[in-house]
Formats: C-alpha cells, structure tokens, sequence
C-alpha cells in the first residue's frame, strides 16, 4: 500500500511525487511509454524558467533523474482502473494491482471521444486490456487498433499467444512483427449487433471477433466513474481536488494553458495538498 | 462463507437452485485482482442468501466459453441456474448488491 499514486509520467505527475516525497510519503507513480509523452516530442522549450532553448527530453529526463533520486517508485504501465474501497484506492495496471490512500491524476490530455460502436460492445469483444482478454480469443480473429506507443509490442504479444491479429493505426506500426497484417486508418468503426463482427478502417472492413484498443491512457472519467469535469477537463479547486475526497488532479488534464511551468505548479499543489490530506486522515485515526 | 470456486463438473449442481452471482476471472488480470476483495466480502455479507463462486477462466475454459465471456472480470448472476443478469469490468460493490437485493 503506497500513500499516493500518482497517475502520469509528466511534468505534472513528476512534480507531484517529488512533492510527495519530499512531505515524507511514499509514492508510485504509474506512466505509460514515454514516447507517448508530449514533453517527450516537444523539440524546443523557451518558456521554463531557468532552462532557455532546451528540449522536452531533456527536461524530462532531468524531472525523471530527480524523481528517482527522491525515492519516487515508478511503474511503466496503463492504468485500466481506480476503485475506492474502505478509503482505499485499488488500481489496476495490466495484470497488476496496486493500493493507495490518494490519487493525483496528471495523465494529460486524453480525447475521451469514444469510436461509433465502442461503448455499445464494451465487454462483448471490445477490449482495453491485451494482457487480460487476450487468452480468451486464442485462435480467434482480432484487430488492435494502436493509438499508443506500446501497441505494437502488445500486438505482438497476442500474436505470440495465437490470436489471428490484424493491426489498424494511424501511422507506422514501429516494431509490429512482419507476419501481423497493418492496415493505416484513422477512424474506424466497430461494427456488429450483439457482439463485435468486424470493424471498419477507412474503407476497409475486417471481420473479427474481438477489438483491443489500445490509447496511451484511459480518459480520467473512464478510469474513475463519477469524476465531474467542467468542459473537456477535470474539474478542479485551487487545492487540485477534484470532486472525490482523496483525488487530486493536476496538469494539462485540467486544462489550458497546456504548458510546463501551470503543469509542475499544479503538480506541486497536488502533491502538498494530497501529504495534507493523508495528515488529516492519520490524525483521525 | 468463503467464495466456492467452481469448476464444469459442479458448476451446474452448485448453481442449481437459488440466487448465484459468479465471477470469471484470470491472475493475469488486474482489474479481476481488485474485484477479489470486493467478492470475498460479499460472499460474507450474502451467506445463506445467495452463492458467491468464482469460475478461473484458465483453468475452465469450456465454462468462459459456455458463458461467452469475452472480457474479464465479467460477473454473471444466476437464478435457479439461469442467466438474468451480467456485470462485464470491476464495478463498485453497490453495483453487485443492487442486483442481488433486488432478486433476493
């Protein structure tokens, strides 16, 4: 049990869990890959203060080394759940779980935008989860449509246990086994009545029992029924809390500006007010 | 009560008469290990007035299969052995109660 998760791998979460840390409490932070991160990609940043014309990487990479130095705990993975429980949270990670007593949400901007078909068929061939379903279509046809960096690999994978895959994304599959069948698409479709049948990419339509669609991260009101948002973001107080005691938020998932200094200073806030929270808890107790 | 794990043979006995809630899982699964909390507790709360069981679906994939189950952890509830209801991805406890009390 961790007092807090931090939930993404950015300037954000790495400010709320060196914050964490540096209150004296324990910390995991979960990330996904960090090619998928936006500071990551970003070539040129003029704007930090104190670092003029450096690049995303090797802000990150300074973010990171501090991190780790401070005994941040860290876990490459997706995040497909939180559950609050007995003022627990559970949360699942692939094949793993993990427990915390707060919660600082800095995944990012996530498009909670769904695909026609996705909802509908949600536990009826639609899946987010490689490592969890996937036994359940040994030799059956599938397609993962891959919208984060690891989706190739996770592709892979399901190949390797004896689903027929077919790989639909927007762009070069980097590292798709060469037996995989890639089709390049954008939107698609998941098409079928009661159960998944096929799904559309672009023009195309392949026919397949189950869909893995794999984004870098779960939108936040995915992961955490019940989480109000204001607009397209979280809806946060100047503490970063979030509707549900416990939860924080910080960084570009609450929105605009989208930039590194609003998302280490929310992060920052996050983490004061989430060693705050846990204070407050451990003095009742 | 402890949860029963059930398997193909005592499946259909076990689950024969009275409210059932089962749950299909896998220990490669996360989402199914946060559940697993959840349903030891109901199995507790509900013994006596219902079955509480747990279906490994490695271990029994002929039952995954009969149940057509595609995702894990997929919840399916069962009165007199038939099918009325599914929970499909980990849910808070309300949403398993609501079923249940509401059939019990």
């Amino acid at each position: 049990m961790y007092d807090i998760a931090v939930i993404g791998g950015g300037p954000a979460g790495l400010s709320a869990a060196v914050q964490g840390r540096a209150r004296g409490r324990s910390v995991l932070m979960v990330s996904g890959d960090i090619r998928d991160n936006p500071l990551y990609k970003t070539e040129r940043i003029d704007n930090y203060l104190g670092f003029y014309n450096v690049t995303g990487a090797r802000l990150l990479d300074q973010f990171r080394y501090q991190a780790r130095r401070m005994g941040v705990e860290e876990k490459e993975g997706r995040v497909l759940n939180i559950m609050p429980m007995n003022g627990t949270f559970y949360l699942s990670i692939g094949s793993d779980m993990e427990q915390a007593r707060a919660v600082v949400l800095a995944t990012g901007v996530v498009r909670s935008a769904k695909y026609p078909g996705e909802e509908a068929h949600l536990g009826a061939g639609v899946s987010y989860c490689a490592t969890c379903d996937g036994m359940l279509y040994r030799g059956k046809e599938i397609t993962v449509v891959g919208l984060a960096a690891d989706a190739p690999a996770e592709a892979n994978w399901l190949r390797e246990i004896g689903c027929k895959v077919t790989y639909v994304g927007p762009g070069q599959p980097d590292g798709l086994r060469p037996d995989i069948p890639a089709v390049k698409a954008g939107k698609v479709e998941i098409l079928g009545e009661q159960k998944v049948e096929g799904l559309r990419a672009g023009s195309a339509v392949i026919p397949c029992e189950g869909v893995f669609i794999l984004r870098s991260s779960m939108a936040p009101t995915d992961l955490l029924p019940g989480l109000e948002l204001e607009g397209n973001y979280l809806r946060v107080d100047r503490n970063m809390s979030t509707n549900i005691p416990g939860v924080f938020a910080a960084g570009d998932c609450t929105g605009l500006p989208l930039q590194v200094s609003k998302a280490v200073g929310e992060g920052q806030v996050a983490g004061h007010r989430a060693a705050e929270y846990l204070e407050h808890l451990d003095q009742q107790a | 009560m402890a949860i029963i794990h059930l398997t193909k043979d005592g499946f259909d006995k076990a689950t024969a008469s009275g409210i059932s809630m089962v749950d299909f899982w896998a220990s490669w699964c996360g989402p199914c290990k946060m559940l697993a909390p959840v349903m030891e507790d109901l199995a507790g709360k509900y013994e006596g007035k219902a079955l509480v069981g747990k279906v490994n679906v490695d271990d029994e994939p002929d039952l995954a299969m009969r149940f057509g189950v595609m995702s894990i952890p997929t919840v399916v509830f069962l009165k007199d052995g038939k099918e009325f209801d599914r929970k499909v991805g980990v849910m808070p406890p309300a949403a398993y109660t609501a079923v249940l009390d509401a059939n019990l």
